[in-house]
């Protein structure tokens, strides 16, 4: 019997519309793994140059995402809690390594450290190319975080005997706890991704500069297409398994959400 | 004893002009105004969290207009209760006197007398999260008492509960007021909150705060 209420069409609707775009992303991911042979992904994911790149891209991201998170957090919180002159220009300000063009953001660094021979090109320069775009998605992350959680909790901290900063140490910080993993998170995966900057302003130089991203491009641009698949499907395994925490730890609910 | 005298606060377009009003030491005031009165916005100035545009605060004779929130010796009850999520009860319970550098036995000897005048021995590690409205509600009662403040503000703390849990609640703010020395401030709307409780009420309303006629606290017959 047919139910005249039924959502059944609307939701089968959204769900083909929406279809196409998983479909899309797993056809890619599935395509490259029948493209794949075995023994040859295990050749290339094997040699020294790839083993270096990965142990390069594990320490980078690393350290971008800490730097990331520590830049996130002062300035997620400033531009949630207060009202100052030019806010609004400043907002703007942290979008732009997100809306530049990669290549832009690697020219820049470049020339901003133009002065220094030792940091272009070189394993810091991997984490500055990096840590340069991916601290704004983690600003991003931060502010709302702390925009969710409201100034509630803090106050009655600071009626209860604790300074502002007692009460960002003690209350603010444990309750955004998963804003910060999620922010951590989403700057790692971010930085492990990078390609544009890290090109231009690190080269992409065999057991130097090489990350996995550039790995990509060089085993490209040598016709070795196969193991430019074979470091991509790695990245992959690396990103779904970045993204499996990022889901279970950081979009946890956010208590302490205040309306006034 | 808290006394006002001609504060005078602006929040946007709203603005409190020169409230006045004095609750003795250890009294239970409540005070009246419909929503948007700026009930809040008056409780957050007295706690030092909303800064004064004109006027004084003194709370038992010391002038705190110009001292920050944690030293003013009041502790506050928000609407929301805004529980410490990331803390179990007894964190929260412990939170003020551990602030205050009490020491750990002391600490854990003030939470378990206010565990057991509360009720809240069975929740103890348990974090806000799961508590039901008059449990966090009772957590957050206790928490603002933990560190013994001179004077308590309450906003709006039987909002929001059921009838049961809502007479569990009176008989407790009566019971917690024999335990406690301590000066009360409590806001609502509700007439019967002011009939059960109060040892003075007070109107807000127009941006200004008077003492309440008999009429204003008669329970409305439909």
């Amino acid at each position: 019997m047919r139910n005249p209420g039924s959502d059944r069409p609307f939701v089968i609707g959204l769900a083909l519309l929406g279809g196409l775009y998983v479909v899309l992303i797993v056809a890619l991911v599935v395509a490259d793994a029948a493209y794949l042979k075995p023994s040859v992904a295990w050749q290339t994911l094997s040699s020294p140059e790839i083993r270096y790149a990965v142990k390069l891209s594990l320490i980078a991201t690393t350290a971008s995402a800490i730097l990331s998170l520590i830049v996130a957090v002062p300035l997620g919180y400033l531009m949630s809690r207060y009202e100052f002159r030019g806010k609004r220009l400043l907002d703007a300000v942290i979008d732009v390594p997100i809306v530049l063009p990669p290549i832009v953001v690697g020219m820049s660094l470049l020339i901003l450290f133009r002065w220094s021979s030792d940091i272009p090109y070189s394993k810091a320069s991997v984490v500055i190319a990096q840590f340069a775009v991916a601290g704004a998605f983690a600003v991003r992350t931060m502010r709302v975080t702390f925009d969710q959680l409201g100034p509630r909790s803090e106050q009655v901290a600071m009626t209860l005997g604790c300074t502002r900063a007692q009460a960002f140490g003690r209350v603010v910080l444990p309750e955004a706890r998963h804003g910060m993993i999620a922010a951590f998170t989403l700057a790692w995966a971010r930085s492990l991704g990078e390609f544009g900057p890290v090109l231009v302003f690190s080269g992409a130089t065999r057991m130097r500069t090489e990350v996995l991203s550039t790995s990509v491009y060089l085993e490209y641009s040598i016709g070795r297409l196969e193991g430019a698949v074979a470091i991509s499907l790695l990245m992959v395994a690396v990103s779904i398994a970045v993204l499996i925490v990022l889901r279970l730890y950081g979009t946890g609910p956010i208590p302490g959400r205040t309306a006034r | 004893m808290i006394a006002l005298e001609g504060v005078t606060v602006r929040a946007g377009a709203f603005q409190l002009e020169g409230v006045s009003f004095e609750v003795a030491a250890g009294a239970y005031a409540v005070l009246m105004g419909k929503t948007g009165m700026g009930k809040t916005t008056l409780l957050e100035a007295i706690c030092g969290l909303r800064p004064l545009d004109a006027g004084r605060i003194r709370v038992g004779g010391r002038d705190v207009t110009d001292l920050r929130p944690g030293d003013r010796g009041i502790s506050y009850v928000p609407q929301d209760r805004a529980l410490f999520s990331a803390m179990t009860v007894r964190e929260n319970l412990a939170f003020a006197p551990s602030v205050h550098g009490w020491d750990p036995r002391a600490t854990s000897e003030r939470v378990e007398e206010l565990a057991a005048l509360l009720g809240l021995e069975a929740l103890l590690d348990r974090r806000p999260a799961g508590l039901s409205g008059g449990e966090a509600q009772r957590v957050a009662l206790g928490r603002a008492l933990a560190a013994r403040p001179d004077t308590l503000l309450l906003d709006e703390p039987l909002t929001a509960l059921d009838d049961e849990t809502r007479e569990g609640m009176f008989a407790l703010l009566q019971s917690v007021r024999k335990a406690a020395p301590v000066t009360v401030v409590h806001v609502t709307h509700s007439r019967e909150e002011a009939r059960r409780l109060a040892d003075k009420v007070y109107i807000l309303r127009e941006g200004a705060v008077r003492e309440a006629l008999p009429e204003d606290i008669k329970e409305h017959r439909r």
